[in-house]
C-alpha cells in the first residue's frame, strides 16, 4: 500500500469568495460609480453645468468603448471602423427628426436597427480575414460611411445638422433635462457593461473568447467559430448604435465628423488604455483619456504632443491598461 | 467493409508538383488502434489534415462512420465525432485545464447562442470534463491555468480535449512530441489504458510507442501507403526496410552492428 498524494489544489480564478473580497479593483470601481452618482449635485450647488456636460460625454463614449470591448478585448477583433455605428446611431435619430418623425421610440430603435445591419455586412465581409486586413477592412468601410455622410446634400452634407428638438418618451423622460438625460447615460452604460458582463461568461462568450485565443483549435473541437464571431460583431455595432442616437442627443447636432477615422481609433485607446477585456476598462479608460483631453487643451494648443507619448508607454509598458495596474501584474 | 469507421480510397493531394498525398487507401476497423509511421516528408501531416479536414483533397473520398465526409468542415467531422489532438500543443491559454476540456464538451452539447447563463458555473459542462481530465490523470490540476502546466501536462489535456466529447475516432498527431522518456512512458501508458475503449489513429515518430500499442501499422512515404499490417509483418517487409534504411535497430535488426540511430527517423 502506498500514500497516494494529491497535490494542492490551487485556488480557482472565480471561486465566489474572491469576488466578495474588497480588492483594489472593486473599490476604485465603487468609488467611480459612487462618484457617477453623486455627480450632479455639484452643478445644483453651484450652478456650473459644465461638468456635467462633460462626464455625459464620457458616459456616452464610454458606452461605445463598452461595445468595442465585446469584439476587441474578448473576441480579438479589433474593429478600426467603429466610429462607424456611432455615425448611424446619430444620423438615425438627426434624419428621423428632421423628416418630423420625433417620437424616441422610433429613433432609437431604428439606430440600434440600423447599426446592427451595418455590422451584420461588415462583418460578413471582414471576419473572412484576420489581423491587419481585418483591421484595413473595418476601416475601409468606416471611411466609406464617412463619405457617404458627407454626401447626404438633405442633411448637411459636410457641414452637418443641426437637431432641434430631443427625441420625446411620450413624458416617460425629459431628455433636454441634462440631469435627466446624464443619469439616463449613467444608467445605460451600467446596462451595457453589466450586458457585456453576462455575455462574456455565458457560453456565447467562451466561444468567442476561444476563438481570440485560439480558432483553429475552436474548429477542430466541432466550433462553426465564423458565425458566432458575426453575432458578436453585430451585438457590439447595436450597442455602439446606441451610443451614437445619445451622442447625437447630446451635441444635438450629427455631422461626418463623428465617424471620421480617427475617433474610431480613440475608441481604440480608450478600451487599451482601461484594459483589454476588462468589463468596467472601457469606462476607466474613457474617463482618462476624456479628462486629460479636456486638461491638456487648457494648459497647452498642442494636448496630443502630451497624450501621445502618454499613451505609447501605457501600450508598451503596462499590460491590462489601468485595470492591469490596480489589479498588479496580471497572471500569466 | 461494414465494419470500417474510416474508409479512404484514392485520396490524393497535390501542393504544386509535390504529391504528398498519392492515391492514398487505407482504413480503420471499429476499436482499432491503428499507427500511421514514416519518415520526415511522408506526408503524415498531410495525411492528418485531410482526414480533420484542414486540407481539401483534389481526387479520392473520405467515408467516416458510413457517411461521406469528403467535403465537410472541421467542425462538421468533429461534431460527427472525429477529434483529434494538434502536434504543437494547441490549447486556450489563458484558461484553465477544465476551461479547456469544457470548451471541447461545449462544442458537443448543441448550439452555444446561449447569451445569460453562466458557462463556468454549468455541470452539464463541468462534469463531463473534469471526467475527462480525470481519465488522462490531469483531475487535479483542473484549476491550473494551461500556461503554469508542464509540456507533459499539456500533451495529456491535448488528449483530454479530444476525449472530452466520446469521439468515435481519435487522431492523435505524434502526442509524444518533445516528451522526455518519464513523459513518453506514462503516455504510453495513458494511451494503453485508452486502447479497446475508444478507436484510434496514432500518427508518431517514436517506433518503440508504435510497436508497443498498435493492433495495424501503415508505413507512409512519399505520399504513398507502402505497407500496412501487424507490427512482425511490417518490420519484416522489404519496401519498408529500404525506407527506413540506416534506422534497422528500431525494425528488430539489434545485430546491425550496434549503431545508434538516435530516437528513430525524423528526430532532429
Amino acid at each position: 500500500m502506498t500514500a497516494s498524494f494529491d497535490p494542492p489544489l490551487e485556488p480557482t480564478l472565480d471561486t465566489p469568495r474572491q469576488s466578495l473580497r474588497l480588492t483594489p479593483r472593486i473599490a476604485l470601481i465603487a468609488l467611480v460609480l459612487a462618484f457617477l452618482v453623486l455627480l450632479p449635485l455639484y452643478p445644483a450647488l453651484t450652478g456650473n453645468t459644465f461638468v456635467v456636460t462633460l462626464f455625459t460625454r464620457i458616459l456616452i463614449l464610454a458606452i461605445g468603448a463598452v461595445s468595442l470591448n465585446l469584439i476587441m478585448g474578448y473576441g480579438g477583433m479589433v474593429s478600426f471602423g467603429h466610429a462607424a455605428y456611432l455615425g448611424i446611431g446619430g444620423y438615425a435619430v438627426g434624419i428621423l427628426a428632421k423628416e418630423g418623425i420625433g417620437s424616441g421610440f422610433v429613433q432609437w430603435p431604428v439606430a440600434i436597427a440600423a447599426a446592427a445591419l451595418f455590422a451584420l455586412v461588415v462583418g460578413a465581409l471582414s471576419l473572412r480575414t484576420r489581423g491587419v486586413y481585418f483591421i484595413m477592412i473595418t476601416l475601409a468601410f468606416g471611411q466609406m460611411i464617412y463619405y457617404v455622410a458627407s454626401g447626404l446634400d438633405r442633411y448637411g452634407g459636410d457641414d452637418g445638422l443641426t437637431i432641434y428638438h430631443r427625441s420625446t418618451f411620450g413624458g416617460l423622460i425629459d431628455l433636454n433635462d441634462k440631469t435627466a438625460f446624464y443619469y439616463l447615460c449613467l444608467a445605460l452604460l451600467i446596462g451595457s457593461i453589466y450586458l457585456v458582463w453576462r455575455i462574456v461568461n455565458s457560453r456565447f462568450g467562451q466561444v468567442v473568447q476561444g476563438a481570440r485565443s485560439n480558432e483553429r483549435r475552436m474548429r477542430a473541437i466541432g466550433f462553426p467559430t465564423f458565425r458566432y464571431k458575426l453575432v458578436a460583431f453585430v451585438i457590439a455595432g447595436a450597442l455602439c448604435g446606441l451610443a451614437g442616437a445619445l451622442l447625437a442627443t447630446h451635441t444635438n447636432f450629427i455631422s461626418p465628423a463623428m465617424m471620421y477615422w480617427t475617433r474610431s481609433g480613440d475608441l481604440i485607446v480608450m478600451v487599451v488604455l482601461g484594459g483589454l477585456g476588462s468589463p468596467f476598462g472601457p469606462l476607466i479608460g474613457a474617463a482618462t483619456f476624456l479628462l486629460l483631453q479636456e486638461a491638456l487643451s487648457r494648459v497647452t494648443e498642442y494636448p496630443d504632443l502630451i497624450l501621445g507619448p502618454f499613451l505609447l508607454v501605457v501600450a508598451l509598458y503596462v499590460h491590462g491598461g489601468i485595470d492591469g495596474l490596480i489589479q498588479g501584474r496580471r497572471d500569466g | 467493409m461494414a465494419d470500417m469507421l474510416l474508409a479512404v480510397q484514392g485520396l490524393t493531394k497535390r501542393f504544386g508538383g509535390v504529391v504528398a498525398a498519392d492515391a492514398i487507401d487505407f482504413d480503420i476497423r471499429h476499436g482499432e488502434f491503428h499507427a500511421v509511421i514514416g519518415p520526415n516528408g511522408a506526408g503524415k501531416s498531410t495525411f492528418i489534415g485531410l482526414l480533420a479536414g484542414e486540407i481539401a483533397p483534389q481526387q479520392g473520398n473520405i467515408r467516416f462512420a458510413g457517411g461521406d465526409i469528403t467535403r465537410l468542415p472541421v467542425h462538421r467531422r468533429s461534431r460527427l465525432g472525429l477529434a483529434r489532438s494538434f502536434q504543437i500543443t494547441s490549447l486556450f491559454a489563458d484558461f484553465t485545464a477544465l476551461d479547456n476540456v469544457a470548451l471541447a464538451v461545449q462544442a458537443h452539447r448543441g448550439h452555444s447562442f446561449r447569451f445569460w447563463r453562466k458557462a463556468r458555473g454549468d455541470e452539464e459542462l463541468r462534469a463531463p470534463a473534469q471526467a475527462a481530465l480525470a481519465r488522462v490523470g490531469l483531475g487535479h490540476r483542473a484549476a491550473t491555468r494551461v500556461g503554469k502546466l508542464s509540456h507533459g501536462e499539456h500533451r495529456q489535456l491535448e488528449i483530454a480535449m479530444a476525449l472530452a466529447a466520446n469521439p468515435r475516432l481519435l487522431l492523435l498527431d505524434e502526442p509524444m512530441a518533445g516528451m522526455g522518456p518519464d513523459e513518453s512512458a506514462r503516455m504510453v501508458a495513458l494511451l494503453q489504458g485508452l486502447k479497446g475503449s475508444v478507436t484510434i489513429l496514432l500518427i508518431e515518430h517514436d517506433m518503440e510507442a508504435v510497436f508497443a500499442l498498435a493492433d495495424r501499422i501503415s508505413v507512409l512515404v512519399y505520399g504513398r501507403v507502402i505497407a500496412s499490417g501487424d507490427a512482425a509483418t511490417v518490420k519484416a517487409d522489404p519496401a519498408v526496410r529500404e525506407a527506413y534504411l540506416g534506422e534497422q535497430a528500431y525494425l528488430g535488426e539489434k545485430s546491425a552492428g550496434g549503431q545508434s540511430a538516435g530516437r528513430g527517423p525524423g528526430h532532429g
